[in-house]
């Protein structure tokens, strides 16, 4: 007599048969007919239309018939709500029942009908049952308290419930004080105010602990996640709840080990990591984790997936441990892989001899998914252990030579990375690389070999040949290997320029004429234009020093560890994202949890300063002279003037421009007098209508010597800097007292607080005679990047002749900075005045100034320093001024004089105060000039 | 907690479903099912499944077990090792209600999977799921039962609450009596082992651990109190142990003692890792041959001769290899001096059924491979699962001292048996 005759009858009036059946008087056929309705539920069929007659039988002594109708209820009701009612006075009936099976069970299945009229009725037998005597009833209540809070929250707050489930944490029983753990915990997660509903306090925690040891397994963990979730107050007590709780770490079910370690990890936080006491538990740690290593490999998965947080937040735990995480080859492949992402990790020099052998031993194996990643294991070793390099790239190459086409594809995607880590170590493979070209199909292999190919262009002697095999199929590769491709021709041209002309030109017109995709596009015309304007600005970013890539390339990040280690054992740490990010309804309210913190380390925190966006970035004297040095002087002149539309038709001419200068190796200047001229021109239009004041009464300062021709290798230069018609120009006075001529004039200016750069070449007559002098004017643009120098108004110049490179730095006055348009409306300056704060004003004296008031205007307004008020004041003159540096910088500025004394006084008051100094410099000099 | 449980067998079908909170829907599975395709596409085995997936609104935890796919759905953030240990925990009781947890006697017994079910879990909080305390509650099928129940009219459903519910010992049943009072201990352990090839005359042992587990059988009357001791405890690196161990004498004395269960459990497990050196009892020689990719030849060879090593005076008993061929291969014909060879073209494991060694007449096998033919050829070795056991010695070294009972003032009669079995013993060729 088994249960599978209940699934036989399959007939036409099935549901009619039952019923009748049912209604019998008999109660062993009765009892037939409700396992067969129950049979019939549970494969999923249909069998609501015999509420009625189920409920019916509700009414009897028998306690499996009674089950199997509880059973039925529970599914049904929902569905038939006004039905469900007709059960409720059995219900409260069977709470009262004297045998606690019975109380528990109807309390239980009272709280699994999601019917809001019969949780009404329900309140008063669940708050009977909370105090029932027999424990077997409390710990069922308990958790009714839960499903009653799920179906109506409000209610249980309102009746009290949860006081009284509070209290059920100090009830005797052990197995009542998890389950109210358990509840409770279940309606804290749920509140939507985020707050928890119960604190948990040193009292609850004792409770707690003491009934840690005596409940089930699974109240264990309901319990140790509770703990996990306080901050003890100091670190004994954290050590104390430690020791209680490490006898945990032997139990034989997993999820209570890991709920264990999770609390210890965390509270591990609070203690200094090198006390005695950690050592001791982190020692205790490892053995248990090992252990759930040799269990189901669903529990293997998910205690690897939490290793891996172990081992980044506390490497020494498992650092022995190396081999139990090698691979067996009938593990299931989703161990295989978290396994081989430890082994990376706990990889070090002393232990990556047996890791490689090992990994090299999962490189032939027959799972594709496992093959690739053991072979970009051993890129990642290579990367991390230095040492191992050389080993683990020979390996790499025995794996290429297999010819087997996926593990020669990824080994070449790790061997990119390899190089960047290593550069100029191991570039001698390349040519073994290139042999496999024609296999690779990947994407990301593709794109590595082409990255290969475009770094070393120079050392592969047909590298535009292989590069123009890419470019045939340009546009049927992905967007990443376009991407590559692009790249990788232009750093080819800018290495060779001589014969790739014709490959970067067609690279770029399919990149911005025939491609649809944005990114390629906008890459495209960016180079374009770095090529056609300057060309060495395109060497100096297409060639720039790639940054070295980190040794762990996956490591989460620190904050994110942090909150995940908080939640070990969970599925966030095996997902390895915040709950967050995934669990339904944990949005806005819930509280991110974090690792309990020294109490030491808190000030330290608090202390470390927090710098400012202009923290200066000061060079030291060295690498100023490390940066000039690498300033391209065989650079071509500077075309300004190319229009802002390189990808017009006539875009190939533009470009060539530039590739003129690039090609040609003495860099004839071309004679841009145009362009020079093209500059001063506006000013002179201005000069005719009058609109500026007359250019020559500002301020020049007298030449001083810049280059002695002893440094200039008989090269002398005295210069000053002007503001002439609103152009800043650097006017130098060039003589040769060497005794041969001087040709090839260029200049080069570093980058500047004012992002100062010659608006066209430098032209100097040549060649430069023996004993000639020659003025040379040089316009500039403050267009350029801006650095910060000290002192501000520093700038450095490097000036190339054909017989060598000359550098030197000049202090250049504050005035050839002050702009035309630095008059300020009065009501403007007024408020702007009062807007800055006090701290940023300073005071100064002028000297030795006979001047009168109106004088002094005047001379300021020549220098673009605009009066915008005069006041007399006790018979002080004030005057208010404004002017407006090229960088756009205010500055407000009051002088006091009193008629008869020489002294002025000066207050400078301005957003930026660094410029104050020079302010007051300018002033100086400009009204003593 | 756990909301749903679905049990799906072999064919994809959802045979059983199981709802504690409000029911959800079947088509959840979908998600499974797709993951269970992927894995069939990518020709991966039944055991491939993620064990762990997340869908928009649910997360399904699987286990594998008996051929059947055990789905635990859950809606909140959950331990997923809860999840997995408790459906770990329910197959093991429906194997102690059925003797076999398949889908034939599941279906057989619906009715007892449902009460069962119900029983263990309330609101998705494990509620009871002692073996003890189950069975009192919803008695085990048997004919007995039966009979019983056809006669008096009763069912197989106890109307009184367990008496071991409760107690501080609640794996053990109050007032147990027998007339033979009788406490057995096995202590069986397990060698973990991957051995390389290097080094052909002695392999060379890239990892082995021992995992060992001390079975019990206890039917003492009454309600006795048990201590367990071990010459050589320290051998442990780890232990884990059944609830019923008092953990501070295993810490201060290292001595074990227990109330027991009533009948068969497990008293403890632990672990002897890979920092001792852990006794390998056989060696392999071998030589494994497959042609050149671009050659004719459309065979290779095979050449197996198994040793004792290290067996410390045992003879290794119930030796078997089973060998995973590559999947280009078409059939292994072998012969063997000793037990039976055979081949599974389906499953392409090559089987080898030893026996005893002995060691004056070595086990041997040699035979030739045989390729498919156009097949492409992957130079991989496959690897050795070995199976063997060595009987009357635990390998660790590990020996019961003396066992004594109080509490009670009967004589019982104890046993000791010792058992070395291979686990995940495996020698890369």
């Amino acid at each position: 007599m088994t249960d599978s005759k209940y699934f036989t009858t399959t007939k036409k009036g099935e549901i009619f048969e039952l019923k009748s059946e049912l209604n019998s008087e008999k109660k062993e056929k009765k009892r037939e007919a409700v396992k067969k309705v129950i049979a019939s539920m549970t494969v999923g069929k249909d069998v609501s239309a015999l509420f009625p007659d189920v409920v019916n039988c509700m009414q009897t002594d028998n306690l499996e018939l009674k089950k199997l109708v509880y059973l039925y209820l529970m599914n049904y009701a929902k569905s038939q709500p006004d039905m469900a009612i007709m059960a409720v006075n059995t219900f409260v009936k069977d709470c009262e029942d004297p045998n606690p099976l019975i109380r528990a069970l109807a309390v239980r299945t009272m709280g699994c009908i999601r019917v809001d009229k019969i949780t009404e009725y329900l309140c008063e037998p669940l708050r009977k049952c909370l105090k029932d005597e027999d424990p077997y009833v409390r710990k069922t209540a308990a958790v009714c308290v839960a499903k009653l809070h799920d179906i109506n929250a409000s209610l249980v707050e309102d009746q009290g419930f949860l006081d009284q489930l509070k209290e059920l944490l100090s009830d005797s029983n052990p197995m009542v004080v998890a389950n109210a753990v358990a509840a409770l915990s279940e309606i804290n997660e749920a509140s939507s105010s985020g707050v928890p509903l119960v604190e948990m306090n040193t009292q609850t925690i004792n409770k707690l602990l003491t009934a840690l040891n005596e409940c089930t397994e699974w109240g264990q963990v309901f319990i140790l996640d509770s703990i996990s979730n306080y901050s003890p107050k100091d670190e004994r007590e954290a050590q104390s709840i430690c020791e209680r709780i490490t006898p945990r770490l032997a139990h034989a079910n997993a999820a209570v080990v890991l709920s264990a370690v999770k609390v210890l990890m965390k509270l591990m936080e609070m203690m200094a990591p090198d006390a005695d006491f950690v050592v001791n538990l982190s020692k205790k740690l490892a053995p248990p984790l090992v252990t759930l290593l040799s269990s189901e490999p669903e529990v293997q998965y998910v205690a690897l997936r939490n290793i891996n947080l172990i081992v980044q937040k506390r490497p020494d735990i498992l650092k022995n441990e190396m081999k139990v995480f090698f691979v067996k080859y009938n593990d299931p492949i989703y161990v295989k892989l978290e396994k081989l992402d430890i082994m990376i990790r706990l990889a070090n020099q002393s232990n990556i001899a047996q890791v490689l052998s090992e990994l090299k031993e999962y490189a032939t194996e027959v799972d594709v998914d496992f093959v690739r990643k053991a072979v970009r294991a051993i890129g990642r070793c290579a990367i991390k252990v230095e040492p191992s390099a050389e080993r683990c790239v020979s390996t790499l190459l025995d794996l290429i030579q297999t010819k087997v086409n996926y593990v020669v594809q990824e080994a070449i995607v790790v061997i990119k990375d390899i190089f960047r880590k290593y550069p100029n170590r191991y570039e001698s493979i390349i040519s073994t690389l290139c042999e496999n070209l024609d296999t690779l199909d990947e994407p990301e292999a593709r794109g590595s070999m082409i990255w290969i190919i475009g770094e070393y262009a120079e050392r592969i002697d047909n590298a535009d040949e292989l590069l123009e095999s890419f470019l045939e199929g340009f546009q049927d590769e992905s967007t990443q290997v376009q991407l590559q491709l692009l790249t990788a021709i232009v750093k080819l041209f800018l290495k060779r320029p001589a014969d790739t002309q014709e490959l970067v030109q067609q690279v770029l017109t399919l990149a911005t004429q025939d491609s649809d995709n944005p990114d390629l596009r906008d890459r495209g015309f960016i180079y374009w234009r770095l090529l056609s304007t300057d060309p060495a600005a395109a060497r100096e970013v297409v060639l720039a020093d790639k940054p070295l890539i980190s040794e762990e390339t996956d490591l989460l990040e620190p904050s994110l560890l942090d909150e995940l280690v908080c939640h070990i054992a969970s599925l966030a740490s095996v997902y390895h994202k915040p709950p967050s990010a995934f669990v339904e309804g944990r949005g806005l309210g819930s509280s991110r949890r974090a690792l309990p913190t020294r109490s030491g380390s808190q000030d330290i925190l608090e202390s470390s300063p927090t710098h400012g966006e202009r923290s200066g970035v000061i060079p030291t004297q060295e690498s100023l002279i490390g940066d000039l040095l690498t300033m391209d002087l065989g650079g071509p002149p500077v075309a300004s003037s190319v229009p802002a539309a390189p990808f017009a038709s006539s875009g190939l001419d533009l470009l060539s421009g530039g590739l003129d200068g690039l090609l040609s190796d003495s860099p004839s200047v071309p004679p841009q007098q145009a362009a020079a001229a093209a500059a001063p021109s506006v000013g002179l239009l201005g000069d005719i209508f009058g609109l500026a004041p007359s250019a020559s009464a500002s301020y020049i300062a007298p030449k001083q010597m810049w280059l002695p021709a002893a440094r200039g290798k008989g090269l002398e230069i005295t210069g000053t800097f002007s503001r002439r018609n609103g152009q800043i120009q650097m006017e130098m006075t060039m003589t040769n007292r060497a005794m041969q001529p001087m040709m090839q004039f260029a200049v080069q200016l570093n980058k500047n607080s004012f992002g100062l750069v010659p608006a066209a070449p430098l032209h100097v007559v040549s060649p430069l005679a023996p004993n000639q002098s020659y003025e040379a004017v040089l316009l500039l643009n403050p267009t350029g990047p801006v650095q910060r120098m000290e002192p501000l108004t520093n700038l450095q110049v490097a000036i190339k002749n054909n017989i060598d490179v000359f550098y030197f730095a000049v202090v250049m006055p504050m005035n050839i900075f002050f702009a035309e348009d630095g008059q300020m409306d009065k009501r403007v300056f007024l408020s702007t005045w009062k807007d800055i704060p006090a701290a940023n004003e300073v005071q100064y004296t002028i000297n030795n100034v006979n001047l009168s008031a109106d004088a002094v205007s005047s001379k300021m307004q020549q220098n673009n320093v605009f009066t915008i008020a005069k006041r007399n004041v006790e018979g002080q003159d004030m005057l208010y001024q404004s002017l407006k540096l090229v960088n756009g910088i205010w500055i407000l500025s009051e002088l006091k004089m009193q008629p008869g004394n020489p002294t002025l006084i000066l207050a400078v008051k301005t957003r930026a105060p660094d410029v104050s100094t020079g302010v007051n410099t300018a002033f100086d000099a400009i009204l003593h000039s | 907690m756990i909301h749903s449980l679905f049990v799906i067998n072999h064919s994809g079908d959802v045979f059983m479903e199981k709802h504690w909170r409000s029911i959800i829907p079947r088509t959840v599975m979908d998600y499974f099912f797709e993951a269970q395709r992927q894995v069939v596409k990518d020709n991966k085995g039944h055991e491939d499944v993620p064990c762990v997936i997340a869908t928009p609104h649910h997360y399904l935890i699987s286990i594998y077990r008996n051929s059947l796919y055990f789905v635990a759905v859950c809606m909140s953030e959950v331990p997923p090792l809860f999840v997995i240990e408790f459906l770990h925990t329910v197959v093991d009781i429906l194997e102690k209600y059925f003797s076999e947890c398949n889908e034939s006697n599941i279906k057989e017994h619906y009715v007892v999977v449902y009460e069962l079910l119900d029983e263990v879990l309330d609101n998705g909080y494990p509620l009871a799921t002692e073996p003890n305390i189950l069975q009192e509650l919803i008695r085990p099928p048997n004919i007995i039962g039966n009979l019983i129940n056809t006669v008096t009219g009763k069912s197989n459903v106890s109307s009184v609450l367990p008496s071991g519910q409760l107690s501080n010992v609640p794996w053990r049943k109050a007032d147990v009596k027998y007339t033979n009072n009788e406490a057995y201990f096995d202590i069986i352990e397990e060698v973990d082992a991957i051995i390389d090839k290097t080094g052909k005359q002695n392999c060379s042992t890239v990892f082995a651990e021992i995992a060992g587990k001390i079975e019990c059988c206890v039917r003492l009357s009454g309600t006795p109190d048990l201590t367990l001791s071990f010459i050589n405890p320290r051998l442990m690196d780890d232990v884990s142990f059944h609830p019923c161990v008092r953990l501070k004498r295993w810490e201060n004395e290292r001595i074990l003692s227990f109330v027991p269960p009533d009948g068969s459990f497990c008293l403890m497990t632990y672990h002897v890792g890979c920092q001792s050196a852990v006794a390998i009892p056989i060696y392999i020689r071998h030589n494994f041959f497959l042609p050149k990719e671009n050659s004719q030849s459309q065979t290779g060879k095979i050449e197996i001769t198994v040793g004792p090593r290290q067996t410390m005076g045992r003879v290794v008993e119930n030796l078997q290899l089973s060998i995973p061929m590559p999947k280009f291969i078409l059939n292994c014909t072998v012969t063997v001096n000793q037990g039976r060879a055979t081949f599974d073209p389906v499953t392409k494991i090559l089987l080898w059924d030893v026996g005893k060694i002995d060691p004056t007449k070595l086990p041997n096998m040699r035979g030739q491979i045989h390729i498919q033919s156009g097949a492409l050829i992957l130079q991989s070795t496959p690897s050795v699962n070995v199976q063997f056991t060595l009987t009357q010695i635990a390998i660790s070294g590990l020996k019961v001292h003396r066992l004594d009972m109080f509490g009670e003032n009967y004589k019982p009669f104890k046993g000791v048996k010792y058992l070395t079995k291979a686990g995940n013993f495996q020698i890369r060729m």
